[in-house]
């Protein structure tokens, strides 16, 4: 039976508030009268949108949502070394920013050390250089672990990084027990879209049920996966293949999970998701509320769940990279003010705001600082965060999440049909899909290009980018391109250089041979590589013990 | 020269995986009637020389958002050269997320082009046959 408003409001939203106080006693509108916290018609629709904090957690994952506590601001940054990025963090944080996500270099991703020679050129240009535990304490010197909660995106070599972590932690005084963050740890999406993979699927998808497991039993807060859409939006596909393929790789995960002897509802908890938000406002919003409905039916339905905290799709939202231009790159802060506001309509968890520059290069200080201060617009002047899911009810907006969740759906049905996410994997399925839809957008971008040569209106036959294809300024570009050091890599390989000589080698090369016996066994590897970083072994050494036993991944190519 | 299809490769050079920008173009030139090879992602400068002379290509063009072009172009360009692939025989263009500061020395290495965010692929696909080689 549904329940009333009236119940819920004297019921599980009073319980929340009693348990966690609002930030304000009331949230009003300029007259001064008090909001409701919650609009609803109950009007039939009560079964499929549930309320906040209720199965099928269509109108958010808590009774409260930010009146209680507001997203958490995390700007992705990091670049150079650990000293600089540390800077970085620290000038974040004294700018009201409420938590960290650190941008890792791709050597660091792909698991080489700084001095390797497929490392030319890459160090600390894309994140911030990590070769041993000695830059890893650097990276949160004066950033006390048991304060910050810290996302990092990092995936084929999450295990390192989150092991590199836990002794950091440690060496501050603080017990991994109560250290709160993110890895991202999501490896089909890098076969999928984004590249960082080392090994096969196979051992890979081994390494993060390890995390899993390790996660469950004695890093409790942690989120052990942030299973991404992100980058394959970013690569081309639709709001709806985003979800789709997301939520198809995290059944995958589960159920290899499952086959190793684990429970749903131990590990579900901690696993996390992270989307795209693009400029197509209320599809956005409707994206978010389909993606939160779905995987708890997934879960109830597939998994048998009836774990709430299992249950529920919690998210990160980056604003659309894609989505910005290197032409009037102002334009870019309206946009990401856009898809700031939707994000938050859509009920994230937390957000990054792209800088508007970022079309051009890294982003300068002052970008920055504007895209953070987008966040808290939204959060303070606009009043979206006053109430609880306010585009709930929208006949348009419960539309289109029917309608997306309806369509993620089949593309997950097909994955399964096509044996499960690793097999579609392997089949070029997602890849193909994801370039096929890039490649039709690409062709709308152009044949409004070619429109407007002639008098169509704008928009009337493709699809228009402000500034790109329609509505055009010749001007110059004055922008501050922000460059990283150059003597960063050889920095790094100095400092390297150093570590390696001061270390004790056979205790090093004794952690690394216990690596690649678990490597070859069965046993969870977390406490061997924890030992590994804490022996000193480099990054790169622990990817090499690794690439020894499993091999390395190759690309498909797909066109 | 009417019989031949004009034959590209297009290559990722570094550990950069946004290949988003490098497939578009391919297709766009593949759809343009041309023969295009596509490398994948993390190709060194030695397999995009290797590549190069192998498909033995009128045009080559490199696509890099990492911001390590500065570094990794001119490894490129040599490792091509050192295969009998030069910018006096070959047109090279490149793309990414490159500054605009950076065209000059990416022009003084023999790169024609240099197409950023927002380019279209028909500005590409003229350009390719505008500037296409003749067979020595």
């Amino acid at each position: 039976m549904s329940e009333s408003l009236h119940e819920w409001l004297s019921g599980a939203y009073r319980a929340a508030v009693e348990r966690n106080p609002e930030r304000r006693d009331a949230f009003r509108r300029s007259s001064g009268d008090p909001l409701q916290p919650l609009y609803a018609d109950l009007n039939g629709r009560t079964d499929t949108l549930g309320f906040p904090g209720e199965f099928p957690f269509t109108r958010g994952i808590q009774p409260t949502m930010y009146r209680g506590r507001l997203w958490t601001m995390r700007q992705y940054a990091g670049q150079g070394d650990a000293e600089t990025s540390n800077e970085r963090y620290r000038f974040l944080l004294d700018q009201g920013q409420t938590g960290l996500s650190v941008a890792f270099d791709l050597p660091t991703q792909i698991g080489y050390d700084s001095d390797h020679l497929m490392a030319t050129g890459e160090v600390g240009k894309v994140g911030v250089a990590i070769d041993s535990i000695e830059d890893m304490r650097t990276l949160f010197r004066e950033i006390p672990l048991d304060k910050v909660t810290t996302s990092m995106t990092i995936n084929s070599t999450a295990s390192i990084l989150l092991a590199l972590y836990i002794a950091v932690g440690e060496e501050q005084g603080v017990e991994r027990s109560q250290l709160g963050g993110t890895v991202q740890n999501d490896i089909l999406k890098e076969y999928v879209a984004r590249g960082t993979y080392i090994y096969p699927p196979g051992p890979s998808i081994r390494l993060i049920t390890d995390i899993f497991d390790f996660c469950a039993r004695e890093v409790p807060r942690w989120n052990t996966i942030s299973v991404s859409g992100y980058h394959m939006r970013e690569a081309g596909c639709t709001a709806a293949q985003e979800v789709g393929f997301t939520l198809a790789h995290a059944i995958g995960y589960i159920e290899a999970a499952l086959a190793a002897g684990q429970e749903f509802d131990r590990i579900g908890q901690q696993v996390s998701f992270f989307f795209a938000c693009h400029s197509n406002f209320l599809e956005e919003v409707a994206k978010f509320r389909a993606a939160r409905r779905l995987w708890a039916r997934i879960t109830r339905d597939r998994f048998h769940s009836n774990n709430p905290r299992a249950q529920t799709l919690r998210f990160h939202t980056q604003t659309g990279g894609a989505t910005l231009t290197a032409q009037q790159p102002d334009n870019n802060v309206i946009r990401t003010t856009l898809q700031a506001l939707a994000a938050v309509f859509g009920g994230t968890q937390s957000l990054h705001t792209n800088s508007l520059d970022e079309a051009l290069g890294l982003p300068s200080q002052h970008a920055v600082e504007v895209a953070l201060r987008t966040q808290q617009i939204v959060a303070f002047e606009s009043g979206a965060a006053d109430v609880v899911d306010p585009l709930g009810g929208s006949f348009y907006v419960e539309e289109l999440t029917d309608a997306i969740e309806a369509e993620a759906a089949q593309y997950i049905d097909k994955i399964d049909a096509l044996g499960g996410a690793v097999t579609a994997i392997e089949a070029s399925y997602q890849q193909r899909e994801i370039t096929d839809a890039a490649y039709k957008l690409q062709m709308e971008y152009e044949k409004e290009a070619e429109a407007a040569k002639g008098t169509a209106q704008p928009g009337a036959v493709g699809r228009v980018k402000v500034g790109v294809n329609r509505f055009i300024t010749n001007e110059e570009s004055d922008a501050e391109i922000v460059r990283v050091d150059p003597a960063v890599g050889a920095r790094q390989s100095e400092r390297l250089e150093r570590f390696r000589a001061a270390r004790d080698g056979d205790a090093a090369q004794a952690a690394v041979d216990r690596i690649q016996q678990a490597a070859a066994g069965t046993e969870n590897l977390m406490p061997f590589i924890i030992e590994a970083v804490k022996a000193q072994v480099t990054l790169g050494e622990i990817a090499d013990s690794l690439r020894t036993v499993w091999g390395e991944q190759r690309e498909a190519v797909v066109v | 020269m009417a019989d031949r299809k004009i034959r590209v490769l297009v290559a990722k050079p570094g550990l950069d995986g946004h290949d988003r920008g490098a497939k578009v173009v391919a297709r766009a030139l593949r759809d343009a009637g041309m023969e295009v090879i596509y490398t994948g992602i993390r190709q060194t400068p030695h397999m995009i020389g290797e590549a190069a002379l192998q498909e033995d290509v009128d045009v080559v063009g490199l696509s890099i958002l990492s911001g390590a072009h500065l570094e990794l172009f001119p490894a490129v360009i040599e490792a091509c050269r050192d295969r009998g692939v030069a910018p006096e025989n070959t047109l090279f263009f490149c793309g990414g997320i490159i500054p605009e500061d950076d065209i000059p020395a990416l022009s003084d290495l023999g790169f024609r082009a240099v197409f950023g965010p927002g380019a279209s692929t028909n500005d590409i696909v003229e350009f390719v046959r505008e500037h296409v080689k003749a067979p020595a």
